[in-house]
């Protein structure tokens, strides 16, 4: 029996025994989730930790006598399946009532397979070592760290509606340092193909950062224009995702989003997209609802936020295929691309630039910092957390080097500094003075998502504090 | 087939594969949450999971491998992966991997727990939770939510070497919290803290809490911090409560002393460390009042165990010693490398995760003074308590953090609420600031600790008590 068997068998399991259990009483969701993820870490330019790991988990959601409970387990025999399906069954009836239980995943239409790289799906360590040696290689005997992943995953979902989808996807990064003794150089691509990966092209870009950030100088705090390289809009587009694009969080009235107000700058364009071809992930959500892409903000106009079947019902709006295990964090849009100024195509995701030179991640960088009179060209953020989730005020430090900007030209590194800063405020209408051409997928730091940045050129940026206070 | 014969199984299947050392962990574990907001049910997740791992030396390269699946076959091979891998590793090979020695033993540890917390009824923890958010919500909270985890942890352990350890720990905690929802901003009071207290105890520790006394008292504290004043930017003198003391041990002391931080093995993630090893035993860390233990040992507390996961027996260990750098939290490997003697401090988050360098219990040994006598003693000051946000740079130096609330302190008097309190600092300076310090230890428990690729989440315990900062700078915000 093939694994795809396997799990709509397993799947089917779960419902028959929950319906045995409750007399056929119970709403039920079944999810089958088979992973195979493996990743190569190196430090001090050697492979240091190396780790790979099969799982299979199976999570169970019902809801019986106006009750829910949800449980899963590791384990998949059948005496496994019948503890889980026990025990979540005699957890819901000992539940207080749910009065919003929005009810099942009605039965969808064709639902996108997803997207599988046969050479993710059979990559080895050797795979893993070769494209660490690259990035070590191209370093030029500066000391290198960082990590290869790859993952392939599949997805089944059942309900007790009739809703059966399978989906399947492969992802794959390579993100590492080079390192001076006085500075570090970054150097991160995600791909849904592990052809894409050029650990070379990365190590020599992770090097040529390093050296042109040596010996950084101290800059006093303040208010300075910015360019922020991809990484850091990445942090910038996962914090809005995580924190304002968030249903609950709307819900709430925990977040800025409001919608169809003018909130960023008309040049803001942010797409959840997690069904385009290149699109890293499984294309429905654990509630069975199918993804599709949305516009969360059009043209500067907050137009949409995530929602999964709880808080769509309470929002009198569908849910958007957002719905994660457990609840507790809200929906959240895990696909968020801010759309380049010049798109490569209708996915708005480039090929990353292969120009190494300098401090610039690219050309499109280059160009961008070429405009500022004065000012602060940021390569990553580090360790961003909210100060008020409202405002979206946020503190955190830069990392990976920073340049300070002059007449159009960086004139030497700075020391990393501590920004304490609204997001939403620095995208604000007439804060965003460019927008990248190059949006490059990133891989997430945290959460299972993929976000896909350009780099961005704004007005101002707070920074409180430098290295020394 | 016990789980011993499958890690056993394991480990000599690495051997017979190549390698030169191995170890595996089975692990079983039960997990079960409840959460509930503005007295309804939320969710209530209940979680099983089991599986094995193993991890392999080949020359100077590790491989880990790990299977939801404790047959004999299923063991065989994933320590014959766990080789390969790690062959794979040595082809990118850094210095001749050593392990500091650690006593052989076969071993049988639990964690003390006067009420199982899994044995007690859903209705009862439920019940708990609505009853407190209702209150909470009734007595002015937009947003009041609470929380409960329970983790059941069974885990045998062997190894080339001999060991054959097996253990159970029972950890629980919870806690309640109230948002209110203002003109452009939110404001939060939660009891004991934001996520709760959580130790290696029974359901007594959640009982002990009472949260449901707490309720009306948070959600009145944050609806009169939306009209208090901003805590006034500036350099003042700084109390801070207990809870918030645990946060900053955490954040600037914890991390900075893991081992693998120092030696680079997280340069490119979790960040490295301001510390040095050529000033270990040399180095002024604190003020004459910092003594900051590392005791896996204590009992209750949500870092401790019997062994680690190396096989190293719990032990107390000084830190930072009458206010000078003197230990460090290190596993057998990264010891070794170090010219350290001792280990101790490895663990994994699941039978899934590679075993790392973790924080076990990090705490402070008891100051002189109590928290009255400090702030009677401070004639103008800002105290603080309650972490609300916090950040602190790859090297563990330059932080910034944010409570909850906080009070003028003047003349040796709690004054004025202050609302969005920040305080920002370099560690070792704040720490050689410090010129007070209770005696009222409190040992608080993080239950969500990230570190490592695939993350983990681990547990750590922090004993505090409020302590004084002079100098410091307070009130930043954007």
């Amino acid at each position: 029996m093939s694994t795809e068997l396997l799990r709509v068998d397993l799947a089917q399991q779960v419902l028959e025994l929950v319906r045995v259990a409750t007399g056929g009483t119970a709403q039920a969701e079944v999810t089958v989730q088979w992973q195979a993820l493996a990743l190569t870490r190196f430090a001090n330019s050697y492979i240091h930790q190396n780790v790979a790991d099969t799982t299979t988990r199976v999570r169970l959601r019902l809801h019986v006598d106006g009750r829910t409970a949800a449980g899963s387990t590791t384990l998949t025999d059948p005496a496994s399946l019948r503890g889980l399906v026990d025990r979540t069954v005699a957890a819901a009836r000992l539940c207080p009532p749910d009065r919003s239980w929005p009810g099942l995943a009605p039965q969808a239409g064709p639902v996108t397979a997803g997207t599988v790289d046969e050479a993710i799906v059979a990559a080895t360590p050797d795979d893993r070592a070769a494209l660490v040696r690259a990035f070590v290689a191209a370093a030029g005997g500066l000391v290198t760290a960082g990590n290869c992943r790859t993952r392939h995953t599949t997805v089944t979902f059942a309900n007790s509606a009739g809703q059966l989808i399978e989906g399947a996807g492969t992802d794959a990064s390579l993100d590492g340092i080079a390192r001076t003794p006085t500075s570090d150089g970054v150097a991160r691509r995600a791909a849904g193909q592990l052809s894409d990966l050029d650990g070379g092209l990365l190590g020599a870009r992770a090097a040529a950062k390093a050296r042109a950030g040596a010996d950084p100088v101290e800059l006093p705090p303040g208010r300075y224009e910015v360019v922020l390289e991809p990484t850091a809009v990445h942090d910038v587009l996962r914090c809005l995702a995580v924190h304002g694009f968030n249903g609950k969080a709307v819900g709430d009235r925990r977040s800025f989003a409001a919608i169809g107000e003018a909130q960023l700058d008309p040049s803001v364009t942010l797409v959840d997209d997690p069904v385009s071809p290149g699109a890293i992930g499984i294309p429905f959500d654990v509630e069975g609802t199918p993804k599709r892409r949305i516009e969360m903000v059009s043209a500067g106009v907050t137009a949409a936020v995530a929602h999964d079947r709880r808080t769509a019902a309470q929002a009198g709006t569908s849910s958007t295929g957002h719905a994660s295990p457990g609840e507790g964090s809200g929906p959240v849009p895990a696909n968020l691309r801010l759309l380049p100024s010049d798109p490569a195509g209708p996915s708005g995701v480039d090929a990353p630039p292969s120009e190494v030179d300098g401090p610039a991640a690219d050309s499109s960088v280059a160009a961008m910092v070429a405009g500022v009179g004065r000012g602060v060209l940021v390569t990553d953020h580090w360790y961003t957390r909210v100060l008020d989730p409202r405002t979206l005020v946020m503190t955190g430090l830069t990392r990976n080097g920073v340049w300070l900007i002059e007449d159009g030209r960086i004139v030497r590194p700075v020391r990393n500094l501590r920004f304490t800063q609204s997001y939403p405020r620095a995208l604000e209408p007439g804060a965003v003075l460019g927008i990248g051409t190059h949006a490059v997928p990133l891989p997430a730091t945290y959460e299972d998502s993929s976000f896909v940045a350009p780099a961005l050129r704004l007005a101002s940026w707070n920074f409180t504090g430098g290295a020394s206070g | 087939m016990t789980h011993f014969d499958a890690a056993t199984a394991a480990v000599q299947a690495a051997l017979d594969a190549g390698a030169r050392y191995a170890d595996a962990r089975v692990m079983h574990r039960r997990y079960e949450s409840m959460s509930a907001r503005n007295g309804e049910i939320e969710g209530l997740d209940q979680d099983e999971s089991a599986g094995i791992g193993v991890r392999a030396l080949v020359g100077s390269g590790w491989g880990f491998f790990a299977v939801p699946d404790l047959g004999d076959a299923a063991a065989r091979a994933a320590g014959r992966r766990a080789t390969a891998i790690a062959a794979a590793s040595a082809t990118v090979a850094g210095p001749a991997a050593d392990l500091v020695p650690v006593p052989v033993e076969s071993a049988s540890w639990s964690s003390e727990c006067l009420v199982d917390p899994l044995s007690v009824a859903l209705s009862d923890k439920g019940d708990l939770l609505v009853s407190a958010t209702g209150e909470a919500h009734g007595e002015g909270a937009d947003v009041a939510e609470g929380l409960y985890q329970i983790w059941d942890t069974h885990k045998w352990f062997v190894s080339s070497e001999g060991h054959r350890i097996d253990q159970h720990l029972r950890e629980c905690g919870g806690g309640i919290s109230a948002t209110v929802v203002g003109d452009g901003e939110t404001q939060r009071r939660s009891y004991p803290s934001y996520r709760g207290q959580y130790g290696t105890r029974g359901w007594e520790l959640v009982d002990e809490l009472d949260l449901g006394a707490h309720a009306a008292r948070i959600a009145h504290e944050a609806r009169e911090l939306l009209s208090a004043p901003l805590c006034p930017p500036g350099n003042t003198t700084l109390i801070l409560g207990s809870e918030q003391m645990a946060l900053q041990i955490h954040e600037s002391v914890g991390h900075a002393i893991e081992l693998d931080r120092i030696l680079g093995w997280e340069a490119a993630y979790a960040g490295t460390s301001w510390l040095d090893l050529a000033q270990l035993g040399r180095l002024r860390y604190g003020s004459e009042l910092m003594n900051i233990v590392i005791d896996p040992s204590v009992p209750g507390g949500l870092g401790s165990f019997g062994y680690d996961d190396e096989g190293s027996p719990a032990a107390a260990r000084y830190a930072v010693q009458n206010g000078q750098w003197v230990g460090v939290l290190a596993g057998r490997d990264s010891a070794a490398t170090a010219g350290l003697d001792y280990a101790g401090s490895v663990r994994s988050d699941g039978w899934a995760r590679l075993p790392m360098v973790r924080m076990t219990n990090v705490g402070l040994e008891p100051g002189p003074h109590t928290l009255e006598e400090i702030i009677a003693s401070t004639d103008d000051g800002v105290y603080m308590d309650n972490n609300r946000s916090w950040s602190i740079d790859d090297k563990r130096l330059n932080f910034q953090f944010g409570c909850e609330i906080g009070w003028e302190v003047k003349g040796g008097k709690l004054g004025r609420m202050l609302r969005n309190p920040t305080y920002t600092g370099i560690g070792p300076l704040f720490w050689r600031s410090m010129d007070m310090l209770s005696s009222e230890i409190v040992p608080w428990g993080t239950p969500n600790c990230g570190k490592g690729q695939p993350g983990q989440i681990g547990h750590t315990g922090h004993p505090a008590a409020p302590a004084r900062f002079t100098d410091v700078r307070v009130g930043v915000r954007a």
